[in-house]
């Protein structure tokens, strides 16, 4: 697994004291900073937006800083539309999927990296293979499936959707790997189970590869679009997601503000959460390599 | 790595035991995967088998399958729509993959310093991929709105006096998506870039300092060389993602201006969840779950070369 914060020990190098070291520190410093400014932008203007007064949303010249803040916003997007619903519904599916996912993956890769039996190893190589299936090819078949079992129109359509993918069986696996096998031989011959090992020795040891888990499913989980798009039909089982498209159809000019207010609200969540658990996105990234 | 079976063999107290031992140990490990793999297989494996299956009936909303052979490919290859939703697809990522490539390993490489604030900086660079689709669109939008976007308006300060109508027009609305695109997964990538970059051997960079070998030098025989796997890897997954690509096209432009971002699994979309042509729009998942089986044999075949060198 890779650290990506670099050891905090900064080595002065003679070298970084010559003009042109300190030349090229300057122009790496703007080049970074154009660039993040750049890329935070559209954050800045959804944010702004979100407390203009409606007519100065589209007004040319553009307005930088609103003349006036306008925190009326955030309380009319609560009132005019179902935001209250919507935001239930994303916590219920992401807190739920995220449980499963961790739940289910955490126990399935014990299996697989620490049990030998015929067939597991063809059977990883099945989970493997699954992640580099597009969703959107077997789509189709899932949703007749679910349609079959009356499941279209629920919310457990979705959770069953993002439950049990083969990420989180992979990733953790990846993890347990890198626990010494020692450990667990030493459990084995104190007389505890197979199952008393994942839940006393490895999964106390493998809180970081949980946590990469349970944020990357969370997240993918909020942000989700097209599940709830196919298998969410009313407007009561509607997500962030959903609902806030849906916001814009009906929008004029006047409460174009209102949707910036709403769209900041279903960003700040996800925000925060990364701002916590940063070290284990990257981590669960750089060592899996693949997304959910 | 001793495993459970390896030791109960080991122990060797008669085969009977033993063998018993064994089987005991084979449904300790069953159990462990199973409740994965029932949801996995119900969920997952069993829609991708029926998959084909489904391709080759006349399957809609109202009737049950009846077997027409291969009608849904014949109409597949004469389907005007579909092909433009292929050509599409491949343009999007003739214009995406390198584009994200570039950005994505060059912030890798300004990034992968010492530098004061660097953790800032790759925070920033992520932060896109994991905003919600919706929130993008909306945002992008406006700001690639022709008349009162604002980077229409910073190119008409630099002189630029006719911008481009950006997703308004058919002409521009790809390159503007493959930019959103590369702007929002960048980082993603990034973070790949960044970890095989931490693998290439620091000795060897000094050994060409010492020979005087001039930075671009060391980054043209040195770094590269040594980042070859990350890259390849990198290519795959996102080819796999480009010829998936789908939500970020449906809220942006949701196909238009007319077909000119209509996309392979929007073609799917639609004649599956709009016309309910089931049995159509598998033959058309089929086609993109081959594409991306291709790309995938590749991944494996490349990582293999790579674990044997």
């Amino acid at each position: 697994m890779t650290e990506l914060r670099l050891d905090g020990l900064r080595r002065r190098h003679p070298a970084s004291k010559r003009p042109a070291a300190v030349a090229l520190r300057v122009s790496c410093y703007l080049i970074l900073i154009a660039g993040a400014v750049g890329v935070l932008m559209p954050f800045f203007w959804m944010l702004v937006s979100s407390l203009k007064s409606p007519d100065e949303v589209f007004t040319v010249p553009i307005h930088w800083l609103p003349n006036v803040f306008v925190w009326d916003n955030y309380l009319r997007i609560w009132q005019h539309s179902g935001i209250l619903t919507w935001v239930r519904n994303t916590a219920i599916l992401s807190v739920t999927v995220t449980f499963l996912q961790v739940l289910t993956g955490s126990f399935a890769a014990y299996g697989f990296a620490r049990v030998r039996f015929p067939g597991r190893d063809a059977l990883f190589l099945l989970y493997i293979g699954t992640i580099a299936v597009p969703w959107q090819s077997y789509m189709i078949p899932q949703f007749i499936l679910m349609s079959h079992l009356k499941l279209t129109n629920t919310l457990y359509a979705v959770m069953l959707l993002q439950a049990f993918g083969a990420f989180g069986v992979f990733l953790m696996r990846q993890y347990y790997l890198t626990i010494p096998e020692e450990l667990s031989e030493a459990a084995r011959i104190d007389g505890l189970s197979e199952y008393g090992i994942w839940r006393r020795i490895i999964l106390p040891l493998s809180g970081p590869a949980l946590a990469s888990l349970a944020l990357l499913t969370f997240v993918n989980t909020w942000n989700d679009y097209l599940g709830p798009l196919i298998y969410l039909r009313s407007p009561n089982l509607w997500t962030l997601q959903l609902g806030l498209q849906t916001f814009i159809h009906t929008l004029y000019n006047a409460n174009y503000a209102w949707l910036f207010a709403g769209l900041t609200l279903s960003v700040i969540p996800i925000a925060v959460i990364f701002g916590l658990g940063q070290r284990y996105f990257i981590a669960g990234i750089a060592t899996s390599g693949l997304k959910g | 790595m001793m495993t459970t079976a390896e030791s109960a063999a080991s122990a060797r107290p008669g085969t009977r035991r033993r063998s018993r031992r064994r089987m005991r140990s084979y449904l300790i490990g069953w159990s462990f995967i199973l409740p994965s793999l029932i949801g996995f297989g119900v969920l997952t494996l069993y829609p991708v088998l029926t998959l084909f299956y489904i391709s080759f009936t006349s399957w809609d909303i109202f009737g049950a399958a009846h077997w027409i052979g291969i009608a849904n490919y014949q109409r597949l290859a004469g389907d005007d729509l579909f092909r433009t939703a292929l050509l599409n697809t491949l343009y999007y990522c003739a214009l995406t993959i390198p584009l994200t490539l570039g950005t994505s390993l060059s912030l890798a490489l300004l990034l992968n310093t010492k530098l004061r604030g660097v953790t800032f900086f790759r925070t920033a660079a992520f932060f896109p991929y994991i905003t919600s689709i919706v929130a993008i669109a909306v945002v992008w939008n406006l700001l690639f709105s022709p008349q009162y976007g604002p980077v229409n308006e910073v190119l008409r300060v630099v002189g630029i006096a006719h911008p481009p109508g950006w997703l308004t027009a058919e002409s521009w609305a790809m390159p503007a998506v493959a930019i959103i695109s590369t702007w929002r997964d960048m980082g993603y990538y990034m973070v790949l870039f960044l970890a095989g970059l931490q693998t290439v051997p620091k000795e060897l960079h000094e050994a060409a300092r010492v020979d005087g070998a001039s930075a671009f030098q060391r980054f043209v025989r040195v770094t590269l060389p040594a980042l070859r796997p990350t890259t390849f890897f990198v290519i795959v997954i996102l080819t796999i993602n480009s010829f998936k690509v789908f939500d970020l096209i449906l809220v942006m432009t949701q196909g238009g201006p007319g077909t000119s971002t209509l996309v392979l699994s929007q073609f799917i979309y639609q004649v599956g969840f709009t016309e309910y042509h089931f049995g159509y729009a598998s033959a058309a998942s089929v086609v993109l779950f081959l594409l991306s089986m291709i790309t995938t044999v590749v991944l494996f075949s490349v990582n293999r070369e790579r674990e044997t060198r």
